[in-house]
Formats: C-alpha cells, sequence, structure tokens
C-alpha cells in the first residue's frame, strides 16, 4: 500500500468526486419529481460537451455565447424528452421506464455519432491546465475550478428549492403527485421543468468533464459512475448526492491508487471500485443514507 | 385466453395439456420442422449465418423472459452472464473436454455466477435490482479484462476451436446452424414448459403481486433464485454457443449495450410468453441487418453523413423502435400476433 501517497489520492478523489457529485444531482432532480431513474443521463451529459464544441470550433461562437446557447439546447431537449418519452408511460411499470431512457440513450448515442462522429474533441481551454503544488499535493487546476463550480451548483439548487416557488413547487410534486395535483400544481409541468434544469446540469457536469478529459463518447458512461453515488446517498436526497458523488470520487482514487502490488494495479481497481462499492450498499443499505426507506414486510 | 378452433375440446387430461392440438397443428409443426431443417441446404452463407446470429440470441432472451417477463425482475446483466458461459466453455474446450460436455457445465457456471448476484433480491426489488445486475454487468467483464490475463487472455481474449462429433468439425455456417437451431428448440420447448409449471405459476405470481405470492405459501425469495439461475443458465448455454461460433472472444463483446438489446428484445417481442423472444430476437437483429444493408445507400445519397451512417444508423433505429414499442405496443409483438390470430379465427365476426 502507497500509504505516503494517500492525501494526494484522496484529494483527487474528493476534486472528481465533487464532479460526480453535480451529475448525480442531476439523477436525483428527475427521480425526486418524476419517480423516474434517468438511464440515459449520462448522454445527455455528452451532448452538452459536444454541443460547446460545435458552437465553439466549427461555428466559431464565442465562448459565453457558446455556453448560453448549450444551456438553452439543454433545455429544449429535457423539455422534448419529456413530452415525447416519459409522458406516455405515466402509470406504466417500472420496467417500463426504465427500458425507456436505456432505448432514449441508445438513441442519443446514435445521434451523436450520426452529427459529430465517434471521434475525440478538445474542448478549447475554458479551464487552466497547469498543476498547483501545495506542500506534497499536486493539483490539477481544472479540477479544482470543477470541483468550485460544480459546488457552487450544488449551492444553487439548495437555495432554489428552498426560496423560489418553482423550487417549492417541485418539492410539492416530490412528496405525493396527486396532492399535489389537487392543491393545484402542474404536475406534469413540474416534471417538464425538472427534465430541463436536469438537463443543464447535465450538461454543465459534461461541459467541466469534457474540459479535463476531451470530448468524446466515453462521456457517457461517467453517467453510470454517479450512480452509486445516487444510491449511496439515497435516491430522493440532494446532500445525500453530494455526499455519495464525494465517496464515490475517493473510493475510485484510492482503489486506483493505493495498491502498491503491480499485479493488483494491473488489474485497474478504480474502474470497477465505484460498483464494487454500489453492490455493498444495495446489500446492506439499499436505500442509501438519506432516501426513504419503504417498510414492506416481504 | 387464446381462442381455439371449433370443435377442439379436452376429453382427455393429456389434450388439455397438449401444445400441438389437432391434426392440422401437427402437419404445419412438422412441415416447419422439415423447412428449418432443410433450410441451410438451399440458403446462402449469409442469410444462414444471420438466422445463427439470431438463434443464439433467442436463447439468450429466453432465459432473460423467464426472469423479467415472468418473474418480474429487472436484470441489466444478462451478456455479462453469457460472458461467463462463453469463457467457461472457451476454457474447457482449450482444455481438452468435448464441446459438448462444456456446454451444459458451462450453463450450470453462468447460473450460479446469476444467482450470486441474483442475492441482493433478498432485500431489493423492482429498479434497485437493477442496479444490483448493472454492477454484474461491469464487474464480470472488467474480471475477464484484468485479472489472470495469462489465463483468460486479458484485452485481446481468447480463441476457441469450433465444436466437434467424432472427426467431424462444425467448422461452417451450416453446420453451426444445426447446432444453434437445435438447442434453440430444446431451450425454447423448456422455457414453454417451465411456464406451465408449478415453477412458472409461482413465478407469475411473484411478478403480479410478492405480497400476495407470499401469502399463497410461494418463498418468494427462492422463486426469484430459482428465476436467476435459469435466466442465467440460458445466457451461459447462449454464450458456450456464442464461443465456438465466433471461434474468438473477449470482454468487448458482452458490452452493457449487448444487455439492453437483450431487454429491448425481450419487450419488442413481448414479456412473458415463449413466443415472445423468437419474434423480438428475429425483429431487433433484422432492424440491425437492415440498417447495414441501408448505411452505405444512405451514405451515397448524404455524403456528409457517409463516415458515420453505420455506426449511427444500428442504436438510433433499435432506440427508436424501442420507444415506439414502448409507447404504442407495450405487450409486444406476440401479444399483436395473439390479435390477429384471434381476428383470424373469429372471422367474418368481430368479436
Amino acid at each position: 500500500m502507497n500509504w505516503d501517497l494517500f492525501p494526494q489520492f484522496l484529494v483527487t478523489g474528493i476534486l472528481t468526486g465533487g464532479i460526480y457529485a453535480l451529475v448525480a444531482l442531476g439523477i436525483v432532480l428527475i427521480y425526486k419529481s418524476s419517480r423516474v431513474f434517468n438511464f440515459a443521463h449520462g448522454h445527455i451529459l455528452m451532448i452538452g460537451a459536444f454541443l460547446v464544441w460545435w458552437f465553439v470550433e466549427p461555428l466559431g461562437l464565442p465562448i459565453w455565447l457558446a455556453l448560453l446557447a448549450t444551456a438553452l439546447g439543454a433545455v429544449l431537449l429535457g423539455f422534448a424528452i419529456e413530452r415525447l418519452a416519459l409522458r406516455p408511460l405515466i402509470g406504466q411499470p417500472i420496467l417500463a421506464t426504465v427500458m425507456m431512457t436505456l432505448a432514449m440513450a441508445q438513441f442519443l448515442q446514435g445521434a451523436v455519432i450520426l452529427t459529430w462522429g465517434a471521434y475525440q474533441r478538445a474542448l478549447p481551454e475554458i479551464l487552466p491546465l497547469q498543476p498547483v503544488v501545495i506542500g506534497t499535493i499536486r493539483l490539477r487546476l481544472n479540477l479544482v475550478i470543477a470541483f468550485g463550480v460544480a459546488m457552487l451548483g450544488l449551492g444553487a439548487f439548495a437555495l432554489f428549492f428552498r426560496y423560489t416557488k418553482s423550487g417549492l413547487a417541485m418539492r410539492a410534486a416530490a412528496e405525493d403527485h396527486q396532492l399535489a395535483q389537487s392543491a393545484g400544481l402542474r404536475v406534469r409541468r413540474i416534471f417538464g421543468l425538472a427534465w430541463a434544469i436536469a438537463s443543464v446540469v447535465a450538461m454543465v457536469s459534461g461541459i467541466l468533464l469534457g474540459n479535463i478529459s476531451g470530448v468524446d463518447l466515453n462521456l457517457a458512461t461517467i453517467g453510470f459512475k454517479a450512480f452509486p453515488a445516487v444510491l449511496f446517498g439515497g435516491l430522493e436526497s440532494i446532500p445525500g448526492a453530494i455526499i455519495g458523488g464525494l465517496a464515490v470520487g475517493v473510493v475510485e482514487s484510492l482503489a486506483a491508487g493505493l495498491p502498491a502490488d503491480p499485479t493488483v494495479r494491473s488489474w485497474n481497481l478504480g474502474e470497477i471500485a465505484p460498483y464494487v462499492f454500489m453492490l455493498l450498499v444495495l446489500l446492506f443499505r439499499p436505500e442509501g443514507l438519506f432516501g426513504l426507506r419503504r417498510i414492506e414486510r416481504i | 385466453m387464446a381462442l381455439r378452433l371449433a370443435g377442439d375440446f379436452d376429453t382427455t387430461y393429456a389434450h388439455d395439456m397438449a401444445v400441438i392440438r389437432n391434426r392440422g397443428q401437427w402437419v404445419m409443426t412438422l412441415a416447419f420442422l422439415v423447412a428449418l431443417l432443410g433450410l441451410p441446404l438451399v440458403a446462402s452463407s449469409y442469410i444462414v449465418s444471420i438466422i445463427n446470429i439470431i438463434g443464439i440470441n433467442i436463447v439468450v432472451v429466453q432465459g432473460l423472459n423467464i426472469l423479467v417477463g415472468y418473474t418480474g425482475q429487472i436484470s441489466l446483466g444478462q451478456a455479462a452472464f453469457m460472458a461467463v458461459g462463453a469463457y467457461t466453455s472457451a476454457l474447457l474446450v482449450r482444455g481438452g473436454m468435448p464441446f459438448w460436455f462444456a456446454l451444459p457445465i458451462s450453463g450450470l457456471s453462468a447460473g450460479v455466477i446469476g444467482t450470486i448476484f441474483g442475492l441482493p433480491s433478498l432485500r431489493i426489488k423492482g429498479f434497485y435490482l437493477a442496479m444490483a445486475t448493472l454492477a454484474a454487468q461491469f464487474i464480470i467483464p472488467w474480471f475477464f479484462r484484468n485479472v489472470r490475463t495469462d489465463v483468460f487472455g486479458g484485452m485481446p481474449g481468447l480463441v476457441v476451436p469450433p465444436p466437434k462429433l467424432g472427426d467431424f468439425v462444425f467448422n461452417t455456417q451450416q453446420s453451426m446452424y444445426f447446432v444453434i437451431v437445435g438447442l434453440v428448440c430444446l431451450t425454447t420447448i423448456l422455457a414453454k414448459n417451465i411456464a406451465r409449471t408449478r415453477l412458472g405459476r409461482a413465478f407469475i405470481s411473484i411478478r403480479d403481486n410478492d405480497l400476495a405470492a407470499e401469502v399463497l405459501g410461494i418463498a418468494p425469495f427462492s422463486y426469484k433464485l430459482r428465476a436467476f439461475f435459469i435466466s442465467a443458465f440460458y445466457a451461459g448455454l447462449a454464450g458456450s454457443l456464442w464461443a465456438h461460433y465466433a471461434r474468438a472472444i473477449n470482454p468487448e463483446q458482452f458490452h452493457l449495450i449487448d444487455s439492453v438489446w437483450q431487454l429491448g428484445m425481450v419487450i419488442v417481442g413481448g414479456a412473458g410468453s415463449a413466443l415472445g423472444p423468437i419474434l423480438g430476437a428475429i425483429f431487433v437483429r433484422l432492424l440491425n441487418e437492415a440498417s447495414i444493408l441501408a448505411a452505405p445507400i444512405i451514405g451515397t445519397l448524404l455524403p456528409s453523413l457517409e463516415a458515420s451512417i453505420l455506426a449511427a444508423l444500428g442504436p438510433m433505429l433499435f432506440g427508436l423502435a424501442l420507444m415506439l414499442f414502448l409507447i404504442f405496443e407495450p405487450r409486444g409483438l406476440a401479444h399483436r400476433w395473439e390479435l390477429t390470430k384471434a381476428a383470424w379465427r373469429l372471422r367474418p365476426f368481430a368479436h
């Protein structure tokens, strides 16, 4: 075990975990309001990264305009998905919604390949690349800034849910659809809003990740890494998503970095650690840290 | 409830249980079997190869249908269990065991692994179970890719010898056709009959209401594990077939996307019927073949898309078809077929 490298891997883990937390937040948002678990979240994230690249490189827009246009695209995509794909399935069994988001993921994957091709693209340097050294720890500045943006986003959401009317409506819809509907809220519009916001969040995380690792089809798989985070934190909980994201980032980074034995290192444990972690969570605490525990004797 | 032909009465218990119910159906069954056996003699290698792939898919999807369609559990790990079967079979046959023994053993080994990943179903169900099987889908190919690369071949994978029977080597599309179609028939009959036994009725009761099933004296956990075992057993058989059909396996062949496609075949075909997986596998594979054939044509018509259309069209069409089925025909092609049959039998009366 490389214990002397422990602080380095811990910090790297926390920083990447911040981005996972942002990805997880998008999934939680949709699940909380509409009880749909979005398996296509990673693909929406990927589309965000590709859109920014597309607006900046071939179309030559300035970066701020590209970001704005991407956000607009995200809102449209979110509303479209909710209206066309998920609304017809209200009241269907859970298998139907799971399959719908998986089918959507396949469709979006194909659409991205068709429009932008399967090669890797480089985003313009929105975030600086040179590392900062503090003591014995090397920090990649782009990771730090991405982490900061992710935390800002998470904070903004906490405020949004607490102090705005739409936020309140979304919380009410999450609590009970029928009750919210009979209290005069337009639940279906809230679903649409949740999808739109979650898509924007996904695209922000996509841009952050695209800056760090380049824009290509692999970005979609990051969405899967947020699943353990969501489950660990609890499906319905926003603070849970943050803690879960950080935990998954740390677990992944430590599993990749700590083992000193060369054969163990060759196993690439970091690749698999989040999912082993997810299995353990499912076995011992399926509702997660802050999730709702459904009591059912079976 | 399927409508019966006029004059078809249950006069004996054996006839009550029969799948093939009258002389006309016997004639059609035999004609179908003769056509099935004669097909590779007249069809081109290309068509036989498509049927072979469809056949392997039918075996996997029959298993998945028992778990998803009858028992109502969601599994995103079927392709990973297929990998377990493929690697078991490949290693055994490379070690000198005949394919015919390695085939059932690879089914068993996949079944055991599948049962292990089914264990979380003790505490969780529905969507959470999908997550547990998703973890299996990541962990198992990772294992074959990274651990003991001297045994499992790592990323490049393993080369697998073709099956042999005496001196005859099954190394052409036509000869593998008979192995695959034979196994498809066997596994389909088995799946159909599982659904008609106590086991199958217990599965259906768990799907429809697990609390009620428990009250009726069915132990849900034990039956869920049996469903996981059967489902993964089928995946293992199909994996073994695939290994000896493709004759080279690597972890990339058993990707999450393959699991999704297999689930898609269950949905498109119609969950919870023995016919569904057959129709689903045929529909989805043919759709994919059509996209491969259509891609170059679209590429010449729209040159700007030429580079990417081949890789893009398959997933897009599949995703679109699955979405449309979920919205407009969630009970799948098998249900549509029953409706057509009923309409035909009732003709000229609508009701």
